[in-house]
């Protein structure tokens, strides 16, 4: 909002500028009626030994169309925001087109997701057309990071294979979708020092099996079961609670190159999935869990076959 | 005494061949939108860092160099006097290269204030700010000396676009440098959105609307032989065009954070905007009414009435786009890059090309350029390239905005971002052909231009006589 001076003086700016084209038009005619006929031929002003200029009335159509312009911006400008502060006859503004167009959109889709509301799970995954919607939201609302077929990447939790950072099931994705996740890592690279970080490196490898540095890992388990067992657990099977991913497996959020690990060891993790709950209607995020089980589980069925 | 042609040559060459250079950049992004490996994965061939060297170096540095070349040649022959200062313009000449050469460099290696037409960090604007008013000081400084007694139409749309863009250029790019090569624009939010594209339209209105209007009305009476249709239409549309121009910036910024009274204003004053704007089209094509059957045998003029025909479409498209019902449908789409393009190659690339094959025979003494029938070929070939170019954009565009607005049943949205590239995919290859073919017509140029002006002798050209239209004594003629 301008403060009233400014206003005041944006209304003038703006008028000035129309009024003067007018103006300009009315002039220009009134020099056009004035003079006589002859005033069309040759000024007698010759530049560059030829350039002449020959001094023709102003096209009738050019004068309607700039005089109908002229008209419309006035008229515009009284229906709808433009003058300064002077919100206009209608009232409009971008943000109310918005809200309405909004209502009208889930006014005309409510039915749809009505018969939604009461279906479990296993029904909602039996169902083509809640599947098919559920892949479009999927699509407009998680692909962009989590790849349209699902996979993820570097960061991003795969979503098909079997596993889950932050547990399995209806309710945990639900969560997810609704509330988001923060996942939180902290750096450790003082904590650790620059002996260290190799040292947890080494034994973080060793858990799942990878090649490591055995002498290196073996300094390392002190150091993990002092700084790291809190959140990974013992084994470093991880805590779904925390989403403190299982190191155990072979399955890297991050990747298992070494200065990948060094740099989450020193710099820290921090996972965040968007909450949904204000920008998805509760039908809309269970179609969505239901989705992602039922692809996840449609895949490992067909992992389970090869 | 003899006009300075010595740095219209300079930037007549310059023009050509930062216009090729320019073009190929064009050609290069065009084709990396259709196979986007063709960046080979090289950080200063990315998309990201060429597209804004295409746009500065065929704005700034092809269409910057046609507007030197041309203005410095019209301001002395229609004041019947020599540039002020001769060292003058041969700083204006060099620093402008250095400028485009900077350019040239810093964009590549990712050295940008990434506001688009003012990616130039802040020690280059710096150079252009100097060489501008060096270029002012030597233009204005022309005119004040001239040796007629009315100032030209020509020089008034020259003179409005080079004060103009000064305060375009300063005030955008007001910023605080934090090293040689970074800085923080002092305007932040929706003021830095509003000022950048105050200054993004008027760069359009002003450099290459006003500024290449101003060579329409000296080369286009020049070839056709006749003299410019009407006197008051000038009047009226060069006044009407300068400041409603100044309003229409926001029409970039439709639903955004932009408050609504500005949106209006963008939109209300782009629709006013359309009579100003084909006030020069019609004075320019009446200009050549009366010598239509020139347009068989002449294709310096064919050129010209092409750039006007396509200035009066993107002027009339313009407007249309900046509603908001439209602008709602067209925003973010090919469809702008159409309309760019139909004003950029068809109303100023055609325009300069039509102005320098009129100019330079006289700048080495000759009738005419060495080969007309070149000159014929050059016209079809960018006439086809530009209706492929804009065709093809206008198709995508419309497409695009129609894909991203399609909803299903279920209220979600039918195509994905990915559909709708897939969709627009066989659009960009017919857009590289254009470009190709655009951008071969100026090779074609290239040789025309290297033909005639090789080996031939810079002639001196003697300046018209003093002409005083206000005694009547002199000069006047009834």
């Amino acid at each position: 909002m301008l403060n009233t001076t400014w206003s005041v003086i944006a209304i003038v700016l703006i008028v000035a500028s129309i009024l003067g084209c007018w103006w300009l038009l009315h002039w220009t005619k009134g020099i056009s009626d004035r003079d006589d006929e002859d005033d069309i031929h040759d000024s007698g002003h010759v530049w560059d030994h030829d350039i002449r200029e020959l001094n023709n009335p102003l096209p009738r159509w050019w004068l309607n169309l700039f005089n109908i312009t002229i008209i419309f911006a006035i008229v515009y400008l009284a229906l709808y925001p433009g003058l300064g502060n002077l919100p206009g006859v209608l009232g409009w503004t971008q943000e109310n087109r918005y809200e309405e167009e909004l209502a009208a959109a889930e006014a005309a889709t409510a039915g749809v997701y009505a018969r939604y509301a009461d279906m479990e799970l296993e029904q909602l995954i039996r169902d083509p057309d809640a599947m098919a919607t559920g892949r479009r939201l999927f699509g407009q609302n998680c692909a962009m990071c989590h790849g349209s077929d699902a996979r993820g990447g570097t960061g991003f939790p795969n979503l098909v294979d079997e596993h889950w950072q932050w547990g399995e099931g209806y309710d945990a994705v639900l969560t997810a979708i609704t509330g988001g996740r923060q996942a939180a890592m902290p750096p450790w690279a003082q904590a650790l020092g620059e002996e260290g970080v190799p040292q947890v490196v080494e034994y973080v490898r060793s858990l799942s099996g990878l090649e490591h540095d055995a002498a290196l890992a073996a300094d390392g388990q002190g150091k993990y079961a002092m700084f790291c067992v809190a959140c990974h657990g013992p084994e470093g099977k991880g805590n779904p609670l925390l989403g403190a991913p299982n190191l155990a497996d072979n399955d890297w959020l991050y990747g298992s190159d070494r200065e990948v690990i060094v740099q989450g060891l020193q710099e820290g993790r921090y996972g965040q999935m968007p909450a949904f709950e204000d920008q998805l209607s509760e039908e809309r995020r269970k179609l969505l869990a239901a989705y992602v089980l039922g692809m996840g589980e449609a895949a490992a069925i067909l992992e389970g076959r090869q | 005494m003899t006009y300075n042609d010595r740095v219209v040559r300079q930037f007549t060459v310059a023009t050509v061949l930062w216009g090729i250079v320019g073009m190929l950049v064009g050609v290069l992004i065009a084709a990396q939108l259709w196979i986007p490996a063709l960046n080979f994965d090289i950080p200063w061939l990315t998309y990201s860092r060429l597209r804004p060297l295409h746009t500065n170096a065929v704005i700034f540095a092809f269409g910057g160099c046609a507007l030197f070349a041309t203005s410095l040649y019209v301001v002395q022959r229609t004041c019947h006097v020599r540039l002020i200062s001769d060292k003058l313009a041969a700083f204006v000449f060099w620093g402008w290269q250095l400028v485009i050469v900077s350019a040239a460099v810093t964009l590549p290696l990712g050295i940008t204030q990434s506001k688009e037409y003012a990616e130039l960090e802040w020690p280059i604007d710096i150079l252009i700010a100097v060489v501008w008013v060096a270029y002012a000081v030597l233009f204005l400084g022309t005119i004040a000396k001239r040796r007629v007694s009315h100032i030209y139409v020509a020089n008034w749309f020259y003179a409005a676009f080079i004060i103009t863009i000064a305060l375009l250029h300063i005030v955008n790019n007001l910023s605080i440098p934090v090293s040689l090569w970074k800085s923080y624009p002092i305007y932040t939010g929706a003021v830095d959105g509003m000022v950048q594209w105050w200054y993004g339209h008027n760069a359009v209105g002003f450099f290459l609307t006003a500024g290449f209007l101003g060579m329409m009305y000296y080369y286009v009476p020049k070839q056709a032989e006749r003299p410019v249709y009407s006197y008051r239409l000038s009047i009226v549309h060069f006044w009407a065009l300068i400041s409603i121009y100044m309003w229409a910036g926001p029409h970039h910024l439709q639903y955004t954070s932009l408050p609504d009274w500005l949106q209006s204003l963008g939109m209300v004053f782009s629709l006013i905007l359309l009579a100003p704007s084909w006030g020069g089209m019609i004075n320019g094509l009446m200009t050549l009414s009366g010598a239509w059957h020139k347009l068989r045998t002449d294709p310096i003029l064919k050129f010209m009435i092409v750039a006007l025909s396509f200035y009066g479409m993107s002027t009339f498209e313009g407007p249309m786009m900046s509603i908001k019902t439209v602008n709602a449908l067209s925003h973010y789409t090919d469809w702008t890059i159409g309309h760019v393009h139909s004003g950029a190659l068809g109303w100023v690339a055609m325009m300069t090309i039509g102005s320098l094959y009129c100019m330079i025979p006289r700048l080495v003494g000759k009738k005419e350029m060495h080969s007309v029938s070149a000159i014929d070929l050059h016209f079809w070939i960018s006439t086809i390239g530009v209706v492929l170019y804009i065709a093809s954009m206008w198709i995508a565009g419309v497409m695009q905005g129609l894909m991203w607005r399609a909803f299903n049943e279920d209220g979600t949205l039918t195509y994905t971002f990915i559909e709708t590239i897939a969709a627009t995919k066989p659009y960009y290859a017919i857009r590289l052909l254009g470009g190709i073919l655009f951008t071969a017509g100026m090779f074609v140029m290239a040789w025309n231009c290297w033909r005639t002006m090789a080996g031939a002798k810079p002639v001196e050209v003697e300046a018209a006589p003093p002409a005083n239209w206000d005694t009547p004594a002199e000069g006047a003629q009834a």
